[in-house]
């Protein structure tokens, strides 16, 4: 499978002395489908290889610097439109890692925006990006009041000019999922950029990483997730660190999702781990790329979609749920 | 109520061709271009070294640029180089 | 997957595999003067498939996939597989070309000066090359045209030349002899027929030219030409590359140059062998 190919090569750039011509372009491929074509460009950079994949990578790498530029703009208009209600702006994923100059933003592909205000701003903070040229994605009456209610972000906004997608998140987890974590307290640790933004405290942008990748969705993007994980505890590790974030975590009502999470980012990218049966089934389904970066293990997917759910919402929640996807026409595909 | 001043770009930030009448503008920190014509370079200019309420910059423009304008169409103007980013409300 | 087919075009190598063997065994064929991708890894895959397996054999619907897709593509008979693959490869260079400024235009080629010609669809920049390929020039592309930023130069991507229409005949009186691909019917642009370049424009797709000249033909109009100011030029450029937001600074300077250095034309022209006139006076 790509996906186990594009983790060891990760881990151990040097091995790519052994691939060939199919091994370079399932590596490609796979790193593609992961969204990670530019991590893999940055992690292999200078190293001897064939001249077609040397130039896929530099491509690569000037398209990740595009996009850090384009996500740090994103943020300094998101500050521009909020500076005047001065509320606290946390930063938070990928743009946080390349507004911080951390590793983990290294050739990382940023989407949306992804901000976190408090609870009690919500409001005004809405008011503000909507004056100034953000406006709501689909006006979905269903959609809006599932949002607003049971999500922990608002429904999604779109720039009207740039194009770009906004998330405003007043925790890290939905309202429905068991865990709540503290969000008070993610905003008081919160490091201040200095430009009147902030990021997560280390402990936290870790406990976020892990609530991600378990509670949020379906597990794509799995591979990526596990590899900032691994950045981040690379970049801070030092003596008793990882207990902090194990104690942060439990704080937080996620010490078995940061648990896992380490265990799973050691084994795929780090020193190796003991892994439990549950974590090979969560390695399996995250490394389950075949070499065109197709996923090739739907059984164990269908398993996580469900799993995804059931961690963000009560069950009656989801029958409701799903219920109205499919009066709408909604398909899952598969 | 002190009046609002506006702040430009900083000009290494920016990449300036000129193409007949126009100007296209490369603006790094955003990654988007922009193609604008008189009074917007001068603006960006005037504003790109100190912060500046509009009365002191229209005083500004005549001054350096011997560009006379009304206040209404200068508002504007800085409305519009708000909304791109190019210069900045404080 | 169970059929796979390697090819490059002018700098850029794919990868096309299919769930079918038709559209490969087409693609083989038509594209049997190419050169393989460079090492042997392509800069970009493609993939042909079933939705669901039983599709492969009942009423076989092809779906687009490959390294970059647009959510929502809808599928396409089997018997447009040959045009599905185009498509795919066209997307890809659409949505993730990095490495030279994206074109959308027609380009050819005589004494090392090419000739870009861009305009809307239906501007007739397809049948404009490929008859000009007819009168001896070189055909750089008919669909893409690539800017290198680092020189200024462009780079060929002389793909098969997708004609619709009247223009199959138009051309095929113009090219004896010439290759097509089989007849692509009732696309959602109507009939579509797929020529192949000729030995000379493939043997020498790997060597760039200097732009000599930016045209915007417009078909239906009595003949005319116009200057194009540098600063129109450099809208309509901007309008027409898929990739210049993406390129950065690089885009900007690559387009500003190409703007600035080489004369740009609005030719309107009422048929086919006027324009060939009218493009002819640009070849010194």
């Amino acid at each position: 499978m790509s996906g186990v190919l594009l983790a060891r090569t990760m881990r151990n750039p040097a091995q790519i002395a052994t691939l060939d011509a199919a091994g370079w372009t399932a590596l490609i491929g796979a790193a593609r489908a992961e969204q990670m074509l530019g991590n893999l460009a940055h992690r292999l950079e200078g190293l001897a290889m064939p001249a077609a994949a040397a130039r896929i990578l530099a491509d690569a790498r000037a398209s990740a610097g595009q996009g850090r530029i384009a996500a740090l703009w994103e943020a300094e208009m998101a500050r521009r439109a909020l500076a005047p209600l001065g509320v606290p702006v946390v930063l938070l994923k990928g743009t946080a890692f390349v507004a911080a100059g951390l590793s983990a933003g290294a050739g990382r592909s940023i989407g949306d925006l992804d901000i976190l205000v408090p609870h009690a701003v919500l409001d005004v903070v809405e008011h503000a990006l909507l004056a100034a040229g953000w406006e709501w994605v689909k006006p979905d009456p269903y959609d809006d009041a599932y949002y607003r209610r049971w999500m922990h972000e608002l429904p999604p906004l779109i720039h009207r000019s740039r194009d770009r997608m906004i998330d405003v998140h007043h925790t890290i987890l939905p309202r429905t999922a068991r865990p709540t974590p503290d969000a008070a307290l993610l905003i008081a640790d919160a490091m201040p950029l200095g430009n009147g933004l902030s990021v997560l405290s280390r402990e936290d942008m870790l406990v976020h990483a892990a609530a991600h990748l378990f509670a949020d969705g379906d597990l794509a993007g799995g591979l990526r997730n596990l590899w900032d994980i691994h950045c981040l505890l690379d970049e801070w590790d030092a003596p008793g660190f990882r207990e902090h974030v194990s104690t942060r975590a439990r704080h937080h009502g996620l010490g078995e999702a940061i648990a896992r999470a380490m265990r799973l980012s050691d084994a795929l990218y780090g020193a190796g781990a003991k892994l439990t049966a549950a974590d090979r089934w969560f390695v399996r389904r995250v490394t389950g790329r075949d070499g065109w970066g197709v996923q090739r293990r739907k059984a164990s997917e269908q398993a996580f979609y469900l799993r995804g759910h059931l961690l963000r919402m009560p069950p009656p929640m989801l029958a409701r749920h799903l219920w109205t996807k499919w009066r709408k026409g909604y398909r899952p595909i598969g | 109520m002190p009046a609002t001043r506006y702040r430009a770009a900083p000009a290494a930030t920016l990449s300036i061709v000129s193409l007949d009448l126009m100007r296209a503008v490369y603006h790094r920190a955003s990654g988007r271009t922009h193609l604008v014509s008189e009074p917007v370079p001068e603006i960006l200019a005037a504003l790109a070294d100190e912060p500046l309420d509009e009365v002191a910059l229209l005083d500004r423009l005549a001054r350096d640029y011997a560009i006379e304008g009304d206040a209404a169409a200068l508002g504007e103007r800085l409305e519009e180089l708000v909304a791109t980013g190019l210069v900045e409300q404080l | 997957m169970n059929h796979v087919f390697a090819v490059r075009i002018g700098p850029v190598g794919f990868r096309v595999g299919s769930d079918w063997r038709a559209p490969i065994d087409t693609l083989a064929d038509l594209y049997r003067d190419y050169p393989a991708p460079e090492d042997g890894i392509p800069d970009f895959s493609v993939r042909l498939f079933a939705r669901r397996p039983w599709r492969r054999v009942l009423r076989p619907q092809v779906m687009i996939g490959g390294d970059y897709t647009i959510p929502d593509a809808a599928p396409l008979p089997l018997s447009l597989g040959l045009l599905a693959a185009e498509m795919g490869m066209n997307l890809q260079m659409a949505l993730a070309q990095r490495r030279y400024l994206l074109l959308h235009a027609s380009c050819i080629e005589r004494d090392g000066r090419a000739i870009l010609m861009t305009g809307e669809s239906g501007a007739g920049k397809s049948t404009l090359a490929a008859l000009m390929m007819a009168r001896g020039w070189r055909l750089m592309g008919d669909e893409f045209a690539l800017v290198e930023p680092e020189t200024g130069l462009i780079y060929s991507f002389p793909r098969l030349v997708s004609l619709k229409n009247q223009s199959v005949g138009v051309v095929g009186e113009a090219l004896r002899g010439a290759r097509f691909g089989p007849w692509q019917r009732d696309t959602p642009k109507g009939d579509i027929r797929h020529l192949v370049p000729d030995g000379a424009s493939i043997a020498a797709m790997a060597e760039p030219a200097r732009a000599a000249a930016i045209l915007f033909p417009a078909y239906g109009h009595a003949p005319d030409r116009r200057e194009v100011a540098p600063g129109e030029c450099f809208v309509r450029l901007t309008q027409a590359s898929t990739n210049y937001v993406a390129l950065g600074e690089r885009g900007f300077d690559t387009l500003t140059r190409l703007v600035r250095d080489v004369p740009a034309t609005a030719i309107d022209y009422p048929d086919a062998a006027t324009a060939c006139a009218m493009v002819e006076e640009f070849a010194a």
